[in-house]
């Protein structure tokens, strides 16, 4: 496998322009002889299937909801990052670069994150013109505030609707080019397999979800823009239809997988409560300016909590253990999410959890709303706490707050080398899917960034880079008569009318629950080599079982959510395992992955950047065949590495 | 520990936009009154998947309120009783034990049921496609604080933008008249800086589009604004008949588009 991460020479602020000098250009008229692929329409879908249409290529865009709008950057409240310095308060490209970079506990490539960082002031200047509605003042310009991570405000905002705002923005910028036929647009189609020809990505297969149908596509270059993989825990506070099947199908066709175990956990959300629960909710952070985190000392009272015979208001003072600020004085409440989060399963470990599951813990506003009176904190997170009603039926203002970590954003994914391009020839990799920017942990208002930033600015660029390399005498000269569409597309047929034929007992939402479980307890908050050793067992008969107990209801010929789901679990399974195989691999602590035996004495994170500055990246070999790790080495020229302490 | 409940559900079965539909009854037990209403037809399809039957189709898809996927009329109020609330944030503490419960698609010509719950909302992405953007080229942007927009503005655009697309506007309207919708978008687009230059344009477009759709007029009912899951206000569509006269008398004397 080759891992040429084809960084431009030169010094890093000079990478990306002498890089966009040096590419080869389409001639405009030479375009439209020329078709892309796009499948998803987020962030980084929507812009990069708008811009290459801007560009004059034609482009056919897929989605699985039924409208391109819908896909899940919409979820995203906080905001997005950019280094336009407006607060005149010290920002600049360099300070962006070295705070993501350092927030990604040191696992990221530098040349990629630099350039992120460079393109973010375009971002929002794109944003505006396309009538995107940010917060501003009264003066008229845009309001910044500032978010976890970083010591200057630079995050732009639209109320708690950031990534709805934006999506719309992409959206109706894609709008646009369907209208004028430059975007020809899939809705309510999923891409379930990837068409190579001569080693060069050349189409897709996709069913046509409303009808069933499967059709083939054949193009010059394709673009994954398909997402995260949180929902291979069952629950996460991605949408529902969130898979992995697009980049897991294009990984068994040859892409490697890079970092697959680096998974955020966010600590502020609403915990679980039974077990019919579909998706957890997520609370904004900015809870934690104000709120104080706490359990019950004593397991006994958290029981009694739990059973609803004692009012945690009547908790004495004594009785409650301030875990974050006991541990980490100087940072209190505020401190990172991993290691939030981390610290809310220990005390639930202990027994000391509260909610109905005794997975949860409090976040008090008691304190504050004494300080600072009702009004203020309502004027502060009225919203939050409507909402908060609204899902529980508790009232925050007067009983305390409870939550539970949730995953909710996955930083590994598909490898891409500077130019977003797969070890595939021709695919190339966008947004969450990717693995580029964002290390072992992402920051706040980063995740939005990087999707745009990859749409708008990076994909148009190199994917017309890589179409002239290959020169216009090869515009549109794979069809879908080719053999190996008809190959790819019997596979995938198979596949489905084998999930309709096992007639076992159980459904795809059961597995995919039971999945969810082991993933959960073993490769979660915290992993150790016991756990992930039973987890890749386990989960290898899980498969055995789904593969003769699986039932699927209805056919396959048109809407079929079971057949859907089961599609999607069959590769959440197989995904899982390889997750972790990375976990087990990976024998040190950074980020959102915490090895047990990888701790300071006082439980910390310990990295080891002599033996594990690298990314790992997984190449399949077959099934039931281990695959075969390979390494891209991470060198720290501007950057120098060093570790992250809240105490 | 949480209150369970007994319901009975009416739902709209229907196997294929061609077929006609029915409603078909279950029962549905132990429902936890944290669930959501998804959540509780969750539980019906597994029940259902049980017993080797169908589970009920439904578009849904980020289950907190935002992606506009999910679309189904309870108890003859698009996404239920709750005021100012999706479907996938209504929770079951809104029902109690015993109750009777009726589950209807979207019922509104433009919008064609394609399975049981699940409607072909493609007029509306269309309606955008005519002229619901402001044209600017990835590249052509100019600073973003190039252009300063009085904060009433910028508010009012972004009450306007909060529309998520569900259509419960169409499906509580007698005419199903598209008029909420539409004009949400485009006040939120006519009333920026940045998106006068296509203002005139925008409006006959997008306005001739939806009625192209088969959408019905305004009467004034204001059952769209009730049934907003966003809670847009009905002087979006006082906005709209504003800027579509106007095109209007300009277009008549000088074409705009």
């Amino acid at each position: 496998m080759n891992l040429d991460s084809k960084i431009p020479e030169g010094p890093l602020s000079e990478k990306w322009s002498s890089h966009k000098f040096n590419m080869k250009l389409v001639n405009p008229s030479n375009r439209r002889k020329y078709s892309v692929i796009v499948v998803g329409s987020g962030l980084a879908g929507g812009a990069a299937a708008a811009s290459l249409a801007e560009q004059g290529y034609n482009v056919s865009c897929f989605c699985y909801q039924d409208s391109p709008r819908r896909a899940h950057s919409i979820a995203a409240q906080g905001g997005i990052n950019a280094s336009k310095n407006y607060q005149n308060d010290g920002d600049s490209v360099h300070r962006l670069f070295y705070d993501t970079v350092k927030g990604g506990d040191y696992r990221a490539r530098e040349a990629n994150v630099y350039r992120l960082a460079e393109v973010s002031s375009d971002i929002i200047d794109q944003c505006v013109a396309n009538g995107v509605p940010f917060a501003r003042e009264y003066g008229g310009l845009l309001a910044n505030r500032s978010f976890g991570g970083a010591q200057v405000s630079r995050t732009f905002y639209a109320r708690g609707q950031t990534g709805q705002q934006l999506l719309l923005g992409a959206y109706s910028a894609l709008s646009k080019q369907i209208g004028l036929g430059k975007v020809k647009m899939f809705n309510r189609h999923e891409m379930l397999d990837l068409v190579k020809v001569d080693g060069h990505a050349k189409g897709i297969i996709v069913r046509n979800m409303a009808t069933g149908e499967l059709t083939r596509h054949a193009s010059d270059a394709v673009v994954l823009a398909t997402g995260g993989y949180g929902n291979v825990f069952f629950l996460s506070t991605n949408a529902q239809g969130c898979n992995v099947t697009a980049a897991y199908r294009a990984h068994k066709r040859g892409a490697g997988m890079a970092n697959p175990c680096y998974t955020q956990i966010h600590p502020t959300c609403i915990p679980v409560h039974g077990d019919k629960q579909s998706k957890l909710t997520l609370m904004s952070e900015s809870l934690r300016n104000d709120g104080r985190i706490w359990a019950p000392k004593d397991a006994e009272v958290a029981a009694m909590i739990r059973k609803g015979e004692t009012d945690p208001n009547t908790v004495a003072e004594d009785d409650r253990d301030y875990y974050l600020e006991r541990k980490y004085p100087s940072f209190g409440n505020l401190a990172p999410r991993d290691i939030s989060s981390r610290a809310a399963k220990e005390a639930c470990d202990e027994g000391r959890g509260v909610a109905s599951t005794g997975l949860g813990v409090f976040l008090d506003f008691r304190d504050a709303i004494k300080r600072d009176g009702q009004k203020t904190i309502k004027e502060r997170y009225g919203n939050l706490f409507d909402m908060y009603q609204c899902i529980t039926g508790d009232n925050p203002y007067e009983t305390p707050m409870m939550i539970f970590p949730a995953v909710h954003y996955t930083m590994g994914g598909l490898w891409v080398d500077y130019n977003l391009q797969s070890t595939i020839p021709g695919m190339f990799v966008g947004g969450e899917a990717n693995f580029s920017d964002h290390g072992a942990n992402r920051l706040g208002a980063s995740a939005l960034m990087q999707g745009l930033s990859d749409g708008y600015f990076i994909l148009p660029y190199t994917v017309g880079n890589y179409l002239g390399e290959q020169g216009v005498a090869t515009a549109g000269k794979v069809t879908t008569e080719h053999p190996a569409f008809a190959e790819v597309e019997a596979n995938v047929k198979a596949r489905i009318d084998k999930f309709l034929a096992i007639g076992g007992t159980e459904s795809p939402r059961s597995f995919h629950k039971r999945l969810g479980h082991i993933i959960w307890e073993q490769c979660g908050m915290a992993r150790s080599k016991e756990g992930l050793e039973g987890a890749i067992k386990d989960l290898q008969a899980l498969r055995k079982e789904f593969w003769t107990n699986l039932r699927v209801v209805g056919d396959a010929d048109g809407i079929n959510p079971e057949l859907e789901r089961a599609g999607r679990v069959a590769d959440f399974i197989e995904f899982g395992e390889l997750m972790c195989r990375d976990a087990l691999m990976r024998e040190e602590s950074c980020g959102g992955h915490f090895r047990v035996e990888h701790q300071t004495e006082d439980g910390e994170a310990l990295r080891d950047d002599e033996n594990f500055a690298f990314a790992g990246v997984w190449e399949y070999m077959g099934d039931d065949v281990e695959p075969q790790l390979h390494k891209e080495s991470l060198i720290y020229e501007n950057v120098k590495l060093a570790t992250r302490s809240y105490k | 520990m949480e209150k369970t409940m007994d319901l009975t559900l009416k739902v709209w079965r229907q196997k294929s936009a061609n077929s006609t539909g029915t409603f078909e009854t279950y029962g549905v037990k132990d429902v936890s009154e944290g669930s959501s209403f998804l959540e509780m037809l969750d539980t019906l399809s597994e029940d259902l998947v049980e017993k080797g039957k169908e589970p009920v189709a439904f578009d849904h898809d980020c289950r907190e309120g935002i992606c506009g996927s999910c679309s189904m009329t309870i108890n003859g109020i698009p996404h239920g009783p709750e005021k100012a609330t999706t479907a996938c944030q209504l929770h079951m503490r809104h029902f109690h034990d015993g109750q009777t419960i009726t589950i209807e698609p979207w019922r509104a010509k433009p919008f064609p049921v394609i399975k049981d719950l699940v409607v072909d909302r493609s007029p509306f992405d269309r309606i955008i496609q005519s002229g619901g953007f402001i044209t600017s080229r990835a590249g052509s942007a100019v600073d973003a604080n190039a252009i300063p927009i009085n904060k009433a503005t910028a508010d009012y655009a972004m009450d306007a933008a909060a529309c998520i697309g569900c259509g419960a506007c169409v499906a509580a309207c007698p005419n199903a008249s598209a008029m909420l919708f539409t004009g949400a978008k485009a006040s939120h687009m006519n009333s920026l800086p940045q998106g006068k230059a296509e203002k005139d344009r925008r409006t006959l477009a997008m306005v001739t589009t939806m009625d192209g759709e088969g959408f019905g007029g305004c009467t004034n009912v204001g059952e769209c604004e009730a049934a907003c899951p966003k809670s847009i206000s009905l002087d979006m569509i006082a906005q709209l008949n504003r800027d579509y006269a106007t095109a209007q008398l300009k277009n008549f004397f000088k074409p705009v588009a």
